[in-house]
């Protein structure tokens, strides 16, 4: 099983070959052999991607699985995950299949739908488990296409607006990552991910222009890499584009976005800007903590007002990264622990709650809030679910949303009481805009008449659910099954930056 | 045991709320009310037979991250199990109740299926309570505590049609939050002073913390009292204590058993049962002991004029648990915290009785809830009314004064203002003078509850007093029970919470104190029920100490201190309470006749006088009545700034500033953007895709070329 890393990431990518070359037509009998290849590709895939789990051994820190090979033209293929990566891959393979459920009712397009899902699962495992620099950048870049294409032809009414919205915003940060990353190749001489985690870049002061630059190339290459990451973050001031996308795209493409795609950047915290460059990162840790704190109280003030349900989510969600970049850069093992546990939980919690808003778009065609009320007498099951995930997203102790939200910030707290103190004001503001969303929407009588034959859950909608339901409530309840598989390479990862700051300050103290 | 009793309420609810379109709906009340009370049959065991000694049970792990860990687990120490049957007990009474209350409700429509959502509700919020109350580290007692907040935010909007109760329940929430926004900081601080969230190691190292510097936001502290002041913040907003208190009148809108069981004698009073917890702490932050005697003391005397001039039933009783609440405080404040943990044991009692009694008057009055609309409804629910009249004299305090006989209310209430007047710290004489103040108030505003209730001509509606009728007997029983402990509670427990000092070291597994004679002259009456085991107890603590005390030695400023709570070398008020002269020792007493004789004279005697009194006074009448204008005040400077910012951040902000920035950044990309995206139809993108794809080749090839030069 050499090649197990290589056969989930590319198991997709056959089974959207497969779609392309075979499956002709656009019949009825058509769309739903494309459905249900897709779902088979995923599953095979999440199941593939259980044997990984079964084989990772948390107390090796270092990257497993690992595969290496001649790519194209002197590059070289490798892949690998360590205990921060796993999950993500996990998390990815997991969620895939629900995706696929929620996108059965689809008409048009339904091949090059699927195609364009199974190809994005391709890229978005790929940048978890790449080990070269310029594999990473390919699977990191080209995953905006996939995103790019399913928000701009299946969207909503301004889906074109919000799809370069989207991919400008992107590419731009991409291109000055791209800059770092051939930066990086000039002075370590490689593009091996493994080995420039061990290499010791430039940190000494440098003067340009008249500015002072403290952490010298380290800091430089941090903002280059910032720029990307912060984009896909997103934080704030560059989140912008999030809750446009997210209103435009359909259902299973907002799940996507905002469980996975979002999860890339502080991946890419963790992988690349932590490890690589400690002292540009403590250099950047005040800046970092300021516009954390700003993102977590900002775009929770602005979720409050919003009429739109995906827009609120949206916003909470920004908010809810703001605790994952705060957690990165406490530089603690209960800041890093939390910030993953936070991002892998807001995998389930907001994914569930876009697919919520999804259910009764799917049965009204609106997402305005006002336009709902009362839902609670005709959709029992819809409320407890809606309820759970409303609770998981305030961060109720006994749900998953908890924990991270509790790790982050006693990690932060440590570093400085300030950013602690603000950040919990998120807290509170959590609870006002869940809870009015879910007020609105659930609560009151039922008066609108159109609303007054509208239908629960079907069971394949209760089957989708269900697992996001018992993911969030087990690692509620019992998140060990997270934090021990994190916890080590957290662990690791925490004594790499504490001794690289050292190095790196006994080199600047020699000079 | 106890970690049966912590987990079978949760089954109650699961059973209730899932399993009742299986076994019926009437089989799942039964079950959960069924469960409840073989819950607090167990608790009954376990409060008696507690040999005194803390005991941890672990359960499973929950959060392990670094230093930082948190198990589920149990802890059973005295407070523990104080608290375990005031809990099962109101709680399995308030289930038996609402099988009757609840049962037609009037406020469904046909079909609708209410009854199993309720009772699954109140199983929950039991279950959380009880993880409160048996947490052994901090976490897990933050997970009770935001567990009994969404039972409580989904109890008061129960009725979910009307947006009042909505509103209500969403306020409850967010004001909790506030509070919970302390007690989180507090948490932080101590795992970063202690390297643990393990009451045992907080308390072990609370000396030590009183000796630590800690800076927090722009100032140093002294690491105790900082930490002390803000889990006190989270006791706040749990206990409804002034400037977090709006949220509990508005809490009435729920169901009246759930106004009796979560926002009167359980739930509020988690703030108290956090701050006797913690007690280690507390005795090395005077500080912080003075600010809460201070906030009790306020927020006693401010509900009570509050409740003074209401006029619904329940909020009436609301404001009044407002200002018990306060007075629980008090005692803590002080240092006295058995006697804040008698009077939350004895409240639990009558202020559940008069709640459920209420309910009765409402059921009987066809859901009128004005008292302005009530009267002579004495003849018509009899039961009722003999069982509030106990209730009413529990509250405010009957008793013979200068013994230890009387209403539970009596022996309470009076132990905490014998308390107040012997604190130490700078506000426990304006302690004393609110509380006594206040004794008068809450006289005067029960007998007017009771007054304008059952006496008097009927007012309002003539049909709904003809059709008033006497309660069934499943909601009598809880109130004959309850009437029971609100008469008999402070007589039993007087001597090991506050009146007999070696049985209350003895109860709550205290060491002696070497340098403490006690000076017990007043010879109190201690109980026959509990005079043998608590005995048996003694004997049983005998030996542990004399064991421990070697240990001690041994590892000095190790170990946590022993016991339920703790008092610092310098606390003595429980003793100095024991001296306070007489005056002081009768003064509730006589508050409790001059409030007794005013209400008399404006309710029975002259029921013109209030209303002539309001007119004569306006301005007062008005401040009263509107609640010193606090939901006022806070709507100016809270609710609207906030939709003000929030709107100007959304507009301004993200619009105008941030979008318009880039847009303007990317002007000479817009008019190529929008030319794009004006041909573009979905047909195209697949080509810009396609030359995303070669670019990205290109760019590929270009490095690969690159890194193989």
């Amino acid at each position: 099983m050499n090649s197990l890393l290589s056969l989930i990431t590319f198991l997709p990518l056959i089974g959207a070959v497969v779609l392309l070359v075979f499956l002709k037509g656009e019949d009825e009998m058509a769309q739903r052999n494309a459905k249900l290849l897709a779902l088979f590709t995923t599953a095979a895939t999440f199941i593939l991607s259980l044997f990984v789990l079964l084989g990772f051994d948390p107390t090796d820190t270092g990257f497993q699985f690992v595969e290496e090979g001649a790519w194209l033209g002197g590059l070289t293929y490798k892949m690998g995950v360590d205990g921060i990566s796993v999950l993500f891959v996990m998390l990815t393979t997991f969620l895939m299949p629900i995706v696929i459920g929620a996108s059965w009712h689809v008409t048009s397009r339904v091949k090059e739908y699927m195609v364009a899902f199974l190809v994005l699962e391709t890229l978005m495992i790929g940048v978890f488990c790449a080990l070269d620099l310029i594999l990473f950048y390919v699977f990191f870049e080209a995953g905006l296409i996939p995103m790019f294409l399913i928000i701009g032809i299946w969207g909503g009414k301004d889906r074109i607006y919000a799809s370069f919205k989207f991919f400008l915003y992107t590419l731009l940060g991409s291109v000055l990552m791209l800059v770092a990353m051939i930066a990086m190749y000039y002075q370590a001489g490689t593009t091996d991910i493994p080995t420039l985690l061990t290499h010791q870049f430039d940190s000494e002061t440098m003067h340009v222009l008249g500015f002072t630059i403290a952490g010298g190339a380290q800091t430089l290459m941090f903002l280059a890499f910032f720029a990307s990451f912060a984009v896909k973050m997103p934080m704030w001031p560059v989140h912008t584009w999030l809750p446009d996308a997210h209103v435009q795209a359909p259902t299973a493409g907002s799940v996507v976005l905002a469980a996975i795609l979002l999860k890339m950047g502080g991946y890419g915290f963790l992988r690349f800007s932590l490890p690589m460059f400690p002292v540009g990162s403590e250099v950047m840790q005040d800046f970092i903590f300021t516009i954390s704190v700003i993102a977590i109280v900002y775009t929770s003030l602005v979720a409050i007002m919003q009429e739109d349900m995906k827009k609120l989510i949206a916003y909470s969600s920004v908010a809810h990264m703001g605790f994952v970049t705060m957690g990165i850069f406490a530089f603690n093992q209960q800041g890093l622990d939390g910030a993953i546990f936070q991002m892998l939980s807001h995998g389930f919690v907001s994914g569930a709650l876009f697919l919520i808003v999804g259910v009764i778009y799917d049965r009204m065609h609106t997402r305005e809030i006002a336009a709902y009320g009362g839902l609670v007498i005709r959709m029992p099951v819809y409320a407890l679910i809606f309820l759970l995930f409303t609770m998981g997203n305030v961060g109720l102790p006994g749900t998953s949303g908890f924990v991270g939200e509790f790790l982050t910030l006693s990690g932060v707290f440590q570093v400085s009481t300030w950013v602690a103190f603000f950040a919990a004001f998120g807290v509170i503001l959590s609870a006002c805009y869940a809870l009015w969303l879910y007020r609105k929407v659930m609560f009151g009588d039922l008066i609108k008449e159109s609303l007054k034959t509208i239908a629960d859950l079907s069971g394949r909608e209760k089957l989708l659910f269900a697992p996001l339901v018992a993911a969030t409530l087990l690692l509620g309840i019992y998140p060990s099954l997270i934090l021990d598989v994190i916890g080590p390479s957290v662990t690791a990862l925490v004594h790499h930056t504490d001794s690289a700051l050292a190095a790196a300050a006994t080199t600047l103290a020699q000079n | 045991m106890v970690s049966l009793i912590l987990l079978l309420p949760f089954f109650g609810a699961l059973i209730c709320g899932f399993g009742h379109r299986m076994i019926g709906e009437k089989a799942a009340t039964y079950v959960a009310t069924g469960i409840l009370f073989f819950v607090c049959f167990l608790s009954w065991i376990v409060f008696f037979s507690f040999n005194g000694q803390t005991e941890s049970v672990p359960l499973f792990r929950w959060i392990a991250s670094g230093t930082l860990s948190a198990d589920w687990g149990v802890r059973v120490d005295r407070l523990t199990c104080i608290m375990l049957v005031v809990v099962t007990t109101v709680s399995s009474l308030v289930h038996l109740y609402s099988l009757g209350y609840m049962g037609h409700d009037e406020n469904w429509k046909e079909g609708e299926s209410y009854l199993p959502r309720f009772f699954a509700y109140l199983s929950f919020f039991t279950f959380a309570m009880l993880a409160l109350v048996t947490a052994d580290n901090l976490l897990q007692m933050f997970f009770g505590w935001e567990g009994v907040g969404v039972a409580s935010y989904l109890l008061i909007g129960f009725y979910y049609r009307k947006a009042s109760a909505n509103n209500a329940a969403m306020k409850a929430f967010i004001v909790n939050r506030v509070g919970d926004f302390g007690f989180l900081m507090g948490i932080f601080s101590l795992y970063f002073l202690v390297d643990s969230i393990h009451f045992n190691d907080i308390f072990a190292a609370a000396p030590e913390i009183a000796q630590t510097q800690f800076t927090f936001l722009w100032r140093e502290w002294n690491a105790a009292e900082i930490a002390a002041f803000l889990l006190f913040i989270g006791a706040m907003g749990k206990s409804a204590q002034l400037f977090l208190h709006t949220w509990l009148p508005d809490a009435m809108e729920g169901p009246t058993p759930v106004s009796a069981l979560i926002h009167a004698a359980t739930m509020v009073t988690a703030g108290v049962f956090l701050v006797c917890r913690m007690s280690p702490v507390l005795e090395f932050a005077p500080g912080t002991l003075t600010f809460i005697t201070f906030i009790g003391a306020m927020t006693a005397f401010f509900a009570a004029t509050v409740g003074l001039v209401q006029n619904d039933i329940k909020r009436v009783i609301a404001y009044s648990t407002c200002s018990q609440l306060g007075y629980m405080f008090v005692a803590a404040g002080v240092g006295a915290y058995p006697v804040a943990m008698f009077h939350l044991f004895t409240h639990a009692f009558f202020k559940a009785l008069l709640f459920l009694g209420a309910g009765s008057v409402i059921t009987a009055m066809h859901h009128e809830q004005d008292m302005r609309n009530y009267g002579g409804l004495k003849s018509k629910v009899p039961f009722t009314y003999w069982t509030m009249m106990a209730g009413t004299l529990a509250i405010t305090g009957v008793g013979i004064p200068l013994t230890s006989i009387g209403f539970a209310g009596f022996l309470s209430k009076d132990a905490i203002i014998e308390s107040a007047h012997a604190g130490s710290n700078a506000m426990a004489g304006f302690a004393f003078w609110s509380l006594v103040i206040a004794a008068a108030f809450t006289s005067f505003y029960s007998w007017r509850l009771v007054f304008m209730t059952f006496h008097g001509k009927p007012r309002g509606d003539h049909h709904a007093h003809d059709h008033a009728h006497e309660s069934p007997r499943v909601m009598l029983i809880p109130l004959g029970v309850l009437a029971a402990g609100a008469i008999f509670a402070g007589m039993i427990w007087y001597g090991p919470f506050f009146g007999n000092h070696e049985r209350m070291n003895a109860f709550f597994g205290l060491p002696v104190h070497h340098e403490e004679t006690v000076a017990e002259g007043e010879g109190h009456g201690a109980a026959p029920a509990e005079a043998g085991h608590d005995a048996a107890a003694t004997a049983d603590h005998g030996d542990v100490v004399a064991s421990e005390t070697g240990a001690d030695a041994v590892h000095a400023g190790e170990t946590a201190p022993q016991g339920a709570v703790f008092f610092g070398p310098d606390n003595h008020t429980i003793e100095m309470a024991h001296e306070s002269p007489v005056w002081v020792k009768v003064s509730p007493f006589v508050a409790m006749l001059i409030g007794f004789a005013i209400a008399y004279w404006f309710y029975i005697l002259d029921p013109s006088r209030p209303k002539a009194l309001a007119e004569t006074q306006p301005i007062l009448y008005r401040f009263l009545l509107n609640k010193w204008y606090f939901d006022e005040i806070y709507d100016v400077i809270f609710v609207r700034p906030v939709r003000w910012l929030s709107t100007f951040l959304w507009k301004k902000g993200d619009g105008a500033t941030i979008d318009g920035t880039i847009n303007g950044v990317a002007m000479g990309f817009v008019p190529f953007v929008t030319r794009l995206a004006g041909r573009a139809q979905s047909g195209y993108l697949f080509h810009y895709a396609l030359a995303m794809v070669v670019g990205l080749i290109l760019l590929t090839l270009w490095l690969s070329i690159g890194s193989a030069g």
